[in-house]
């Protein structure tokens, strides 16, 4: 088990390696920047100057091993457009962020395992075959016209949610959050839905094909036939099974909505990390768009390394460290 | 004789589709007395483990009862459904699958399973819960089951398993045990071992036992009596010495003819020619007239030959007759 997951740290180093030499070639390859910087009215020495001052005149090769120096130490420079540090930028906007793939998150989760064994258990209702119904609108609309929708109903024609921005914040000093005001809460609401409802659709539509499918195992029959609850049967047996196979998509799925999030700050103008790498890219601010993109394979490269873990917790068939005794 | 554990009375199972009404049980009676392993025998597709699902409750839908009684001891279950049916099932009513593979669920300790088991049905604290599972893995034959009982299933070879999953069956003491196939998915060398195991559990309980099975040689290791399947229906019933010496219905003689261990003397294996019928093809009559050398006009007519028509042992309107029988 140690060298598997020894492995699995390689390898996971391995991706951050080729990302980062990704976002770092997007410096030499995209656009130039000191042109963006400066206005029409420069001069000659103004551009070597700035061109000296980010580094921009050493080799490839150099500038690639600094720039993995620095990001290892989450040093990303400065920002074209705002010229102040990075990493303070983004610290300043993750909490955005990650509140709203965290409540997303939860919402997908939830909802996802919640209508997914529901649908499984009661095939013929009249209440799964409306959730499944609904659940065909959320995997086949895109975010941006849900978020849309959702605006016109609840912010423009109802008027109880509002339609963009994070409401008031509570500032923490090394964090910001809208859970602790009403305005703040009220303000999650639509996005949440907005940037949750696809990945809740996917995981309800695998939890409850797993279910399915082990329910009809020989396991859950014989559970059956020694007169068993069936709310032990469908909970305690079926689910954990179920779960197995779901833990690694359900992940990915966790993963990507950080990702997607991009979409939904967007559409709601949410001062998120998304929003920021949304301008970033408007303006070309490389450092900017560097940061984000080792942030996000980070974050997928650790959920990766999560999921792999939590498949020991659930799966003692894996756990083979010598207790076993048997054949 | 006391009162028999468990009684199928005119037993029919119906499956409901787009071409009509499939009977796969049509009209089984037969009675297991305490401590007696009743085998039933026939070809895949003779409504043998329907016969099974049926008295536990277990039909897959759309199979349902759709007529005839089942007893357990002078009770009518047939009719029972929820809580009802389910308090009585591992309580009084166990059954075994034929894989022991995919009966034990692989996230569970053994342990966990057993006492699961114990505490739905009798009232134990979860320590003497634990120490009666351990009795229960004992009494099956795990060694060292205290050791053992934490253990998950896929740490037992296959004939552990299967013991397990005896354990699991016996561990709130029902009066009826069904064994479909037990031995089926087993290795040969542990496949004597499990029948053994099951027969001493049999007699030392007092359990009744409806062993099904594919295998003459189990039935004739384990069986107190025999009862052939064709079609739905009963061929044959009776002790199994005489069913497998002296078969009277010629579908069990066929049967006998064809399996190497109850026709030992015999120089080769005789099959049976053509096939049983289909479900939605039982012809009038006798079902199995078009295969049988003795087929003559009546067995043709509806309604065909039943046990209790005949001579009380086989569905036969021309049944095979022993001359050592008549001088006993
Ligand atoms: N849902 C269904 N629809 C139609 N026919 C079915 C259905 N389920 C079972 N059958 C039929 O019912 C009959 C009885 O099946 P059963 O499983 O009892 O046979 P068996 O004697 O146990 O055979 P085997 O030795 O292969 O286990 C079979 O012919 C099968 O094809
Ligand atoms: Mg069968």
């Amino acid at each position: 088990m140690l060298a598997y997951i020894i492995r699995r740290v390689a390898q996971s180093i391995l991706v951050l390696l080729v990302t980062g030499f990704v976002a770092f070639s997007m410096f030499s390859f995209v656009g130039d920047p000191v042109e963006n910087m400066l206005g029409q009215e420069r001069t000659q020495a103004d551009v070597d100057r700035l061109r000296g001052q980010l580094g921009l005149d050493q080799p490839f090769v150099v500038q690639y091993a600094k720039f993995l120096q620095q990001a290892a130490q989450g040093n990303f420079g400065l920002s074209y457009r705002q010229g102040r540090e990075v990493s303070a930028i983004l610290a300043e906007r993750l909490p955005a962020t990650l509140e709203l793939a965290f409540v997303s998150g939860l919402l997908a989760l939830g909802g996802g395992i919640g209508f997914g064994i529901l649908t499984a258990i009661r095939r013929r209702g009249i209440s799964s075959n409306v959730i499944m119904t609904l659940s065909l609108v959320g995997v086949s609309l895109p975010t941006f016209l849900i978020g849309i929708l959702l605006i016109y109903v609840f912010s423009v024609e109802l008027g109880w949610l509002p339609s963009f921005g994070r409401g008031e914040v509570v500032d923490l000093g090394w964090w910001t959050t809208g859970f602790l005001t009403v305005s703040g809460l009220k303000a999650l609401v639509l996005p949440a839905i907005t940037l949750g409802l696809y990945q809740m659709t996917l995981i309800m539509r695998l939890v409850r094909t797993e279910m399915m499918e082990v329910l009809r195992m020989d396991y859950i029959r014989f559970a059956r036939a020694r007169g068993l609850r069936e709310r032990s049967i469908n909970f305690r047996h079926a689910l954990r099974n179920t779960l197995v196979p779901v833990i690694t998509i359900t992940g990915l799925q966790l993963g990507s909505i950080i990702a997607f999030a991009i979409i939904t700050e967007t559409v709601f103008q949410w001062p998120g990390v998304g929003l920021l790498f949304i301008n970033a890219v408007q303006f070309v601010d490389i450092p900017v768009m560097a940061a984000y993109l080792m942030m996000i394979s980070v974050m997928f490269v650790g959920i990766n390394l999560i999921v792999d873990l939590l498949y020991f917790a659930i799966d003692p068939r894996l756990r083979v460290d010598g207790k076993a005794g048997g054949h | 004789m006391s009162e028999p554990v468990l009684s199928v009375r005119d037993l029919v199972v119906e499956i409901p589709t787009r071409h009509g009404v499939l009977r796969p049980v049509d009209g089984v009676s037969y009675d297991i007395a305490a401590g007696e392993i009743l085998g039933v025998v026939g070809e895949s597709g003779a409504g043998k483990s329907m016969t099974g699902n049926a008295v536990i409750g277990l039909l897959d839908r759309p199979a349902r009862i759709a007529s005839g009684e089942v007893l357990l001891q002078g009770q009518p279950i047939h009719q029972l459904q929820g809580a009802a049916l389910r308090k009585l099932r591992g309580r009084h009513m166990g059954m075994i699958f034929q894989d022991p593979l995919t009966s034990l669920n692989p996230l569970l300790t053994v342990g966990d399973q057993l006492t699961e088991t114990i505490q739905e049905h009798l009232d134990l604290s979860a320590s003497q819960a634990h120490e009666r599972a351990i009795a229960a893995l004992d009494e099956v034959g795990i060694p060292a089951a205290r050791q053992r009982i934490d253990s998950y299933p896929h740490e037992f070879s296959g004939g552990m398993r299967q013991r397990v999953v005896i354990a699991l069956a016996l561990c709130a003491e029902p009066e009826l045990i069904i064994a479909d196939e037990p031995t089926t998915a087993l290795d040969v060398s542990v496949q004597a071992q499990i029948i053994a195991l099951l027969r001493r559990l049999c007699r030392e309980r007092g359990v009744a036992v409806m062993l099904v099975t594919h295998d003459m040689g189990v039935i004739a290791e384990a069986a107190d009596r025999v009862a052939v399947m064709y079609a739905g229906r009963l061929a044959e019933l009776g002790p199994v010495r005489e069913v497998v010496t002296q078969a009277r219905h010629p579908y069990t003689a066929g049967l006998m003819a064809s399996t190497p261990v109850a026709s030992q003397g015999q120089k080769r294996l005789r099959q049976i020619p053509g096939a049983m019928p289909r479900l939605d093809a039982v012809p009038a009559g006798c079902a199995f007239h078009p295969r049988c050398e003795r087929a003559q006009a009546r067995c043709r007519q509806a309604p065909g030959p039943t046990l209790q028509a005949c001579d009380g042992r086989a569905a036969c309107w021309f049944p095979i007759t022993h001359e050592q029988e008549a001088t006993l």
